[in-house]
């Protein structure tokens, strides 16, 4: 994991203060403490999660799971480490909505109108997991792959109705969490071992690139290079702070 | 109760592309010049620096550089009949915030519309008839001619160093150059960037078809380059991070690299960050400017006696003030009368996706405006006769930089996700590329900018409210031109292609293009223009508002090029007449 100790102990002493005070107690499922962080494992190496319960954990491990599978081209998003990294985003300002406008009145709008819920995405995430697995009557985990596609289709389609949010509108946030986790830098705690960016052959941190910009149609197959990667020293740099990338061989 | 300050000689509402050159040339010109910028002072130390600056989380989704939506947005409604709702977060386009505005994350790409865009009306009149025109389109003559901004297209692209190849010089068509392009003085500062393996199929293949690429100009140097104001702008390594990011190399024309070295050294002129400008005062006759108010970091209200102001900022927030300050009449879209928010536009883009099975493109190795592109389809190029629709736009093989949480295309088809998608996206990433249509986008009576009845910023001032929807012409346009794009790709020869014109409803949700325009217009006539020529309030003669505000409509191209030269012409006509005899130039 790539997480600095001294900022996790800052985050961890301030969660159950934001924690109780962003999630409306009724929302809260009773048998978990949102005053502490829960630091079971999940999918993710020894991941300290700061927002979803170990029943959210286990929901979203199973869907991102579907969403992007692991299979013969490699790992998906639940071995990515997404559902840490959804959680550390839902944790902060993207999930508390810091810079997205936030005062009323509320109204549905049109769909060109986009986001109008009054809930945050962190809301969001947490009355959706419980209202489909209300739903199902039984946790999302539990059923079989080929049910859980139909589930998430069902979702995706705004055919599984929910009683906060539209079920789409949580779709679509879960899938564009998901994404963006299976693609980030792993520094926020997801496209682990970069496996997101060794799929398409992205090299992350870019290289000088002057002299192989215009050598057409030449694959170039670089070790990805992560912001930690030079941050701790890992990867040789430049005067400006580009990294040398090393060449590897790629099977495709 | 606001304090009042120490009078000066110019307030510039907007530290940004326009208003740091504003504020140079009138400092050094020995003017007292306040520059106030709401956002906070931003520089490649520490704001932009490696490896953070390759982070496309932060910068593409999480907005790093952009406009803070809690403190304020814009309400949207694609039609009067409609209410208008907050934008709650970010979508089709990315206002900037702070030192430098949106032209710190801005893609580069830096063009002069074509003479015929800035006589759009009488031109179509003449060639086609009153018919070509549809009865509710507003789109107008600009009251200035290409030929009138050429010296001043010049200057700027000389100021930020723009990459390029002339395609006419003085008349005289260049090979290699842009034929359809007005007469130019002399070459770009700056040979063009390199070809990427997109851009030469697209370049090979449209050749063929007897039609003229060139390589697209930008503000991303091909070299080392020292502008007039004694700043150096270093040369591109095409990293791939440059559009919604900052550059790190310092590469990348902004403010940052191409004006604020000289500007900060200027004896008469003082920047003050995190000062939000609620409004231009005026004295009692409403005809005169006195100064402007502003609210700082700290909560306390200044009041900034100014001669002179200068609104500067981007397009949305120069209308906003205005209508805020009672300078110019708000337009009434069921009367059409008024002008002060008249005229909102946008663009039209659009774009072909080229998909293989054995070519690999390494897309992420890209710089803003990096491409070639083709002039054929732009403006009226080509013959409109019969085809319904006026205008048309660019069209680029662009090379901008693949990164894979944005960039990620897919033939059409392919399911959202699971292994199918993961399939499709694990084999295309590397084998696709973008044909993008930067399509024109007309102004009609039914789209414009006022102020939203129900929703406050942060300050508990009421929010632009836009009202806006892209009109028949625009979706036959795109329609048109975008089919003629994929008769390109055909040549190219992929294995699959993605054709998608812009024909639905206006949505602010998908990122489409930070070229909003209009709403503070100029031209020839007080009653269809909010400001003159020379971007001055036909209302109150000591305040002139300053970029893509003034376009009347917006043409095929990216608006930065003509943004700028409107700024040094605005500047001559002050420099030369207004400060000689303070008063209405026209």
């Amino acid at each position: 994991m790539e997480q600095p100790t001294g900022r996790r102990r800052f985050l961890k002493s301030s969660v159950g203060a934001i924690g109780v005070a962003a999630v409306p107690a009724a929302s809260v499922p009773a048998s978990v403490s949102a005053a502490e962080p829960h630091a079971h494992g999940g999918s993710a190496r020894a991941a300290k999660y700061m927002f979803f319960s170990a029943a959210e954990v286990a929901f979203v491990d199973a869907a991102v799971a579907r969403l992007i599978p692991a299979d013969e081209l490699g790992p998906g998003a639940k071995e990515a480490g997404v559902t840490y990294f959804i959680d550390q985003q839902l944790f902060g300002g993207w999930g508390t909505m810091a810079k997205m406008y936030r005062q009323g009145p509320y109204a549905e709008g049109t769909p060109q109108q986009g986001y109008q819920s009054p809930l945050t995405p962190q809301e969001i995430f947490r009355v959706a997991i419980r209202e489909i697995n209300q739903h199902l009557g039984k946790p999302f985990e539990k059923l079989a792959a080929k049910e859980q596609d139909e589930v998430l289709k069902n979702l995706e389609e705004g055919k599984l109705a929910l009683e906060s949010v539209p079920s789409r509108f949580f779709f679509n946030l879960l899938l564009e969490g998901t994404i963006d986790g299976f693609f980030a830098d792993p520094i926020y705690g997801g496209n682990r071992d970069k496996v997101g960016w060794k799929l398409v052959g992205f090299p992350g941190v870019a290289a000088v690139y002057t002299t192989l910009v215009d050598k057409h149609g030449v694959p170039y197959n670089a070790e990805p290079v992560s912001i930690a990667d030079m941050l701790e020293g890992r990867v040789a740099a430049d005067e400006h702070g580009h990294p040398k990338h090393v060449t590897i061989t790629r099977k495709d | 109760m606001a304090t009042r300050l120490k009078p000066v000689d110019v307030a510039v509402v907007g530290v940004g592309l326009t208003g740091t050159i504003l504020a140079k040339e009138l400092a050094e010109a020995g003017l007292k010049v306040v520059g106030l910028e709401r956002g906070r002072w931003r520089d490649t130390d520490p704001d932009f620096g490696m490896p953070y600056a390759h982070d496309e989380l932060r910068f593409v989704k999480r907005h790093e550089l952009m406009q803070d939506l809690s403190r304020e947005t814009v309400t949207f409604r694609n039609n009067a009949n409609e209410t208008a709702l907050p934008m709650r977060q970010l979508g089709s386009f990315r206002p900037g915030e702070g030192v430098g505005g949106a032209a710190v994350h801005w893609g580069a790409v830096t063009w002069r519309f074509l003479p015929w865009d800035f006589e759009t009306r009488s031109r179509t009149l003449a060639r086609y008839g009153k018919d070509q025109i549809a009865a509710d389109c507003t789109s107008q003559d600009w009251g200035v001619t290409y030929d009138e901004l050429e010296r001043y297209f010049d200057r700027f692209e000389y100021l930020y160093g723009i990459s390029g190849k002339a395609g006419n010089l003085k008349g005289k068509i260049i090979p290699g150059g842009n034929p359809f392009e007005g007469p130019r003085s002399r070459d770009y500062a700056n040979p063009p960037l390199k070809t990427t393996y997109a851009g030469s199929l697209f370049k090979q293949a449209v050749e063929k078809m007897g039609y003229k690429p060139f390589p697209t100009p930008t503000g991303a140097l091909s070299r080392q380059y020292t502008n007039e104001y004694g700043a150096t702008i270093n040369a591109c390594v095409y990293c791939g991070y440059c559009q919604f990011h900052a550059c790190e190399m310092g590469a990348k024309a902004s403010p940052q690299t191409a004006v604020l070295p000289n500007l900060m050294k200027q004896k008469n002129f003082e920047l003050r960050t995190h000062a939000n400008v609620t409004k231009v005062n005026l004295d009692s006759s409403k005809k005169r400017a006195v100064g402007v108010t502003y609210v700082d970091s700290r909560g306390r209200e200044f009041e900034q006696p100014a001669e002179l102001v200068l609104l500067t900022s981007y397009v949305l927030n120069n209308v906003r003030l205005m209508l805020m300050s009672g300078i110019g009449q708000p337009y009434d879209p069921a009367a059409n009368t008024g002008v002060v928010g008249r005229n909102y536009a946008y663009q039209t883009p659009s774009s072909v996706t080229l998909f293989f099975e054995d070519k690999v493109f390494n897309q992420f190795m890209a710089a803003g405006g990096l491409g070639m592109t083709i002039d054929e389809f732009n403006g009226d190029n080509f013959d409109h006769s019969g085809l319904g629709f006026i205008g048309g736009g660019g069209m680029s093989a662009a090379t901008t930089g693949s990164r894979p949480i944005e960039v990620r295309p897919v033939p059409r088809g392919t399911p959202r996700w699971g292994a199918e998608w993961k399939g499709a996206v694990a084999k295309y990433f590397n084998r696709s590329f973008g044909i993008a249509v930067q399509g024109a986008c007309q102004s009609y009576r039914g789209n414009y900018l006022d102020l939203d009845p129900t929703y406050r910023d942060f300050w508990g001032l009421p929010l632009l409210r836009m009202t806006f929807d892209r009109h028949e012409n625009e979706h036959k346009m795109s329609t048109w031109i975008t089919n003629k794009a994929a008769e390109i790709a055909k040549t190219i020869g992929p294995s699959k292609m993605n054709v998608n014109p812009r024909t639905e409803k206006y949505t602010i949700v998908p990122y489409q293009s930070t070229h909003n325009t209009g709403g503070a217009v100029m031209g020839a006539d007080p009653a269809t223009s909010a400001v003159n020529k020379y971007l001055q309030s036909w209302d109150v003669p000591n305040v002139f508002v300053v970029g893509a505000s003034a376009f009347p409509q917006n043409g095929g191209y990216n608006p930065t090029g003509t943004v700028g030269a409107l700024t040094f012409y605005a500047l001559d006509a002050i420099k030369t007449r207004y400060l000689k005899r303070p008063g209405a130039l026209i």
